[in-house]
């Protein structure tokens, strides 16, 4: 069973705050810049299931030079092997039709795992297109791993409200909640194996496809305006809710 | 020259500080305020390696260098110095040693389990009369045979209770002064030994602290680290080892008063601004963030030094001297920066300040690296080799 | 502009958050239609009708009983070309965001994901989106056959029912075989309301500590007196106060309600993203200095475990 994970390198949610909005256009951070955290579930899920089910799980980004730092937190959790696909321009189908290029390249992979949302593009697009490019099934929303197989798994989703227990066939690719697990932390052997191996670089032309051009196009950005907000302090409870029953929002 | 950390230290210095965000930082104040110490957070450091960062892998350490010791001893301190103490008692006081002085036998034997963590260590030197006039101490060892016979009392011993592994120091030849001293390793269970733990303390209130009581505790030779009347040069280098850490540590602690400052500086007001906009409370935050860098030099020199074999006993003094008073400093200021809340132990920052006083003390006071720093300057002092030196960082041997 | 707008069921009823988008969609053009999919659904298409579209297609199936995009995807596709709409529109839900990511995706369209708002500029869709969390927003735009997005629940006022009536259109589901087998079915329990379509949520988070499963007792009984969803802070979660299903922020839920109460919560960014879209935050908290104050309306410095009593005791009397 080989596992693939999927991760995006993004803003520390810490220091999101400080996004300028001429770098978000530019993409051009100052900020400091991990791996996604719903992608640290995917990275998690995977290598637990790769313990429980046997196989190995190798880890893949689209980015610049820098994401490789986000392919070095996948290793040193317990990943066995890394790809960097370099691209900074692609938007979702670009970034999906790169990972599907690399997954066919490949040629063994039987799940793919990411996470539900990045905390920087927000669209939750890439997981489905990405199963829709390779003709697999995907199921989003994923908060457990009941079953693996070598052809099937069973997954328990979280859909609005419900909770859905569902088997598809794999290969098939899955986008992880938090629920699915904590993520461990690297130990120091593993980082120190991470921080050495030469991990191999592709780009679009190495894999024979032509990133489509993007279909979003996004303009003036700007910086939300400030909550005007100026906070009433009452004494008590009581004239709290008058406040609220004046306001009309109960 | 280059001041850059290479990846394995990005990558360490991300790890520790996400630990000490995530499990030590949220739950610590409730330790500290009850005087309990966090057991729990043991298995979880062996599992990530720290608890035998610097030792060779074939030793069962995780085979980094002495900077990442540095790196690990800041980020736990920056959430609580009793969780850096560990380190440098358990790691650097008492693994190190045995990887420095132990043999080969004694390295698989008892450097190995201290090394994954499944043996706790703790460093026995201080007695109520011995502190940092080590010549004064009184603990006893009798030779009887193959083995050693032990007695006497020590005292302010961190993880005295908690330790499997205590490396004790007692005079093999009273007559001999310093140069009658000699290391032991004494194992929980043997007859004669007991522990017990300290209460009262200004600080460091979740740590463990303690005293070693031995009743003619029968010890055999091949426990002995070292050779006999070694043990004062033994304790020496242990704690050249060990004031690393807490330099490192100190920094640490600066940075978590100096966060906790700007955060409050920006948030409260007083006379219709920020307080931040105030020169003299401006002074204080200058002073914590110059005080920070130039910790931070001092001890990651050491650790470039010890990565390269290099003897560092003034160097480290220096650290160790500099970065526990600027974290006093720097505690001081942030109470008073933090105002009434500063002074209340809801905010956390008093904390700090405790803790900081007893760096200052343990290790070497402050008076007493002012003196060593006094006759280094003077040309009156010169470190002569030792017969087994901290070997320099070799990543190849390190790893295999 | 043509608009056709994805009406979501679930058990043969309309998911409420639909209508904001097809409130939205009759916001921008008359030239309105719905797609409504699953089993039984005939009252939901006539709804539809009632609440504005002009033409309501409407495949009704056993195999549509539950979403299953493969199936949906494939019917989303055959009436898109046959409504020869020009936008395609549906409530970012879950199930929503897959069916417009597979649609969009299949024919190389672009989706404006996730919008606070949409306008039109000519023939044009133009959606107001939050992206870096909340912390930057654009207008984006999407070339492509057809223009997709999703619309953030509780972003639009909902189409009211006017009593018109729509073309209902059936359509014949496509001939597609689904490849995921639905084993269980959980639902929430009946009266829960969910965080996303919540008009009030109370949350409560690290300040809860003392007795956690007091403090989630006492939010919950003033959560009943208001009919509020119960929301927490990650703080709350991760240290297992609560279950996760219940987090706001940045990795939880994003909600927009009319009334936040944040009881003992700090006001974390990775919180503050998640519902500082609310109309009115109420913050309830012994520190007077904590960051939430700085985003709320209202407040009471004190302990949750003595204001919140209150607060539910001076409701019960006043509503």
């Amino acid at each position: 069973m080989k596992y693939l994970v999927c991760v995006k390198q993004a803003p520390d949610t810490a220091e999101l705050p400080k996004v300028k909005a001429e770098e978000a256009a530019s993409g051009e951070l100052s900020i400091q810049l991990v791996v996604n955290p719903w992608d640290e579930h995917a990275l998690e899920s995977a290598i637990q299931s790769s313990e429980d089910y046997g196989g190995s799980v190798g880890v893949i980004t689209v980015g610049g030079e820098k994401a490789i730092d986000a392919l070095r937190s996948g290793l040193a959790m317990g990943c066995a092997e890394a790809t960097l696909i370099e691209d900074t321009e692609a938007d979702a189908w670009g970034v999906a039709t790169l990972l599907a290029a690399a997954i066919e390249q490949m040629g063994d992979v039987d799940l793919v795992f990411t996470g539900q949302l990045t905390v920087d593009g927000n669209s939750g697009m890439v997981p489905i297109a990405l199963a829709r490019k390779l003709g697999w099934p995907v199921l989003t929303g994923v908060a457990k791993i009941i079953e693996v197989t070598d052809d099937s798994i069973v997954v328990e989703r979280v859909v609005g409200e419900a909770r859905l227990t569902v088997k598809t066939q794999a290969p098939a690719v899955l986008s992880v909640i938090k629920e699915i697990g904590e993520p461990r932390y690297p130990t120091f052997i593993k980082i120190r194996k991470a921080a050495r191996v030469k991990i191999p670089t592709l780009t679009a032309s190495d894999l024979g496809v032509d990133a489509p051009a993007p279909v979003v196009q996004m303009d003036n950005y700007r910086k939300p305006p400030a909550r005007d907000a100026h906070v009433q302090l009452f004494d008590n409870a009581s004239d709290l809710v008058d406040a609220l029953l004046a306001e009309k929002v109960l | 020259m280059d001041f850059a950390f290479i990846t394995e230290h990005e990558m360490v210095q991300k790890t520790v500080r996400d630990f000490a965000e995530k499990e030590i930082r949220p739950v610590i104040g409730e330790y500290d305020r009850e005087h309990k110490y966090p057991h729990f957070l043991l298995p979880k450091m062996a599992e990530l390696g720290v608890m035998g960062i610097c030792i060779p892998v074939r030793y069962g350490g995780a085979g980094m260098d002495y900077i990442s010791l540095g790196i690990v001893s800041e980020a736990l301190e920056w959430a609580d110095a009793s969780v850096r103490e560990t380190i440098a008692v358990h790691l650097a006081l008492n693994a190190m040693t045995v990887f420095q002085w132990g043999t080969e036998e004694q390295k698989q034997r008892l450097l190995a389990p201290l090394a994954t963590g499944a043996k706790v260590g703790c460093f026995g030197l201080t007695e109520s009369g011995a502190g940092s006039d080590v010549a004064a101490l009184k603990a006893t060892a009798r030779k009887d045979g193959d083995d050693y016979i032990l007695d006497g009392e020590k005292m302010w011993i961190t993880l005295a209770d908690v330790a499997d592994y205590l490396l004790v120091f007692a005079k093999t030849d009273p007559a001999k002064k310093h140069r009658g001293i000699t290391a032991f390793m004494l194992e929980r269970g043997m007859a004669g030994l007991s522990t017990g733990a300290i209460e009262d303390k200004m600080g460091v209130w979740a740590s463990n602290t303690g005293w070693i009581a031995m009743n003619a505790v029968r010890v055999p030779a091949r426990n002995r680290i070292g050779e006999e009347g070694e043990g004062f040069k033994v304790a020496m280098s242990a704690l050249d080892n060990a004031r690393y850490t807490v330099a490192a540590g100190a920094s640490g602690g600066i940075r978590a008063v100096m966060e906790a400052s700007l955060r409050y500086s920006q948030e409260r007001e007083t006379f219709g601004k920020k307080i931040a906009e105030h020169q003299l409370v401006q002074q204080m935050l200058a002073k914590m963030a110059l005080n920070y860098d130039i910790a931070t030099l001092l001890w990651q020199r050491v650790g470039w030094l010890k990565n390269q074999g290099v003897r560092n006993t003034r160097e480290t003094s220096q650290a160790k001297w500099f970065a526990t008073e600027a974290a006093w400093e720097a505690a001081s200021d942030a109470v008073q920066i933090h105002g009434a809340y500063g002074f209340s132990a809801e905010y956390g920052v008093e904390r700090y300040l405790r803790n900081a006083k007893g760096a200052a003390i343990y290790e070497g006071t402050t008076q007493i690296h002012q003196l060593l720093q006094a006759t280094y300057a003077l040309g009156w002092r010169r470190d002569k080799p030792l017969r087994c030196e901290l070997p320099a960082y070799d990543p190849e041997y390190w790893q295999e | 502009m043509q608009i056709l707008v994805f009406i979501e069921t679930d058990g043969g009823a309309a998911v409420a958050s639909s209508w904001e988008a097809l409130g939205k969609a009759l916001s921008l053009t008359d030239q309105v239609s719905a797609l409504v999919i699953g089993e039984n659904v005939g009252d939901v298409a006539a709804e539809a009708g009632s609440r504005g579209a002009k033409t309501v297609y409407v495949i009704d199936d056993a195999s549509r009983a539950l979403f299953d995009l493969d199936l949906y995807a494939a019917d989303a596709s055959n009436v898109l070309s046959q409504s020869e709409a020009d936008a395609f529109l549906a409530s970012h839900t879950g199930n929503g965001r897959d069916l417009m990511a597979a649609v969009g995706f299949d024919l190389q369209a672009g989706v404006l994901a996730d919008c606070l708002d949409l306008s039109a500029d000519g023939d044009k869709l133009v959606g107001l989106r939050p992206i870096y969390s909340g912390n930057i927003l654009v207008d984006a735009t999407t070339s492509g056959p057809v223009q997709l997005a999703t619309l953030r629940p509780r972003a639009a006022a909902p189409a009211e029912p006017t009593g018109a009536s729509a073309d209902i259109v059936s359509v014949t589901p496509a001939a597609v075989a689904g490849r995921v087998e639905v084993q269980k079915v959980e639902r929430a329990e009946a009266g829960e309301i969910s965080l996303t379509d919540a008009n009030v949520i109370v949350s409560g988070g690290r300040g809860v500590s003392k007795d956690p499963e007091l403090g989630f007792k006492l939010i919950g009984e003033l959560a009943d007196t208001l009919g509020a969803a119960v929301g927490a802070s990650r703080a709350a979660v991760d240290a297992g106060f609560i279950e996760y299903k219940h987090q706001v922020g940045q990795t939880g839920k994003v909600v927009r309600p009319d009334l936040y109460i944040a009881c003992g919560i700090s006001g974390a960014v990775q919180h503050l993203a998640g519902m500082n879209a609310s109309k009115v935050i109420v913050a309830i908290n012994k520190d007077s200095e904590a960051p939430i104050f700085s985003v709320a309306n209202y407040g009471i410095v004190g302990d949750l475990f003595d204001v919140v009593p209150a607060m539910n005791e001076a409701a019960k009397g006043k509503l």
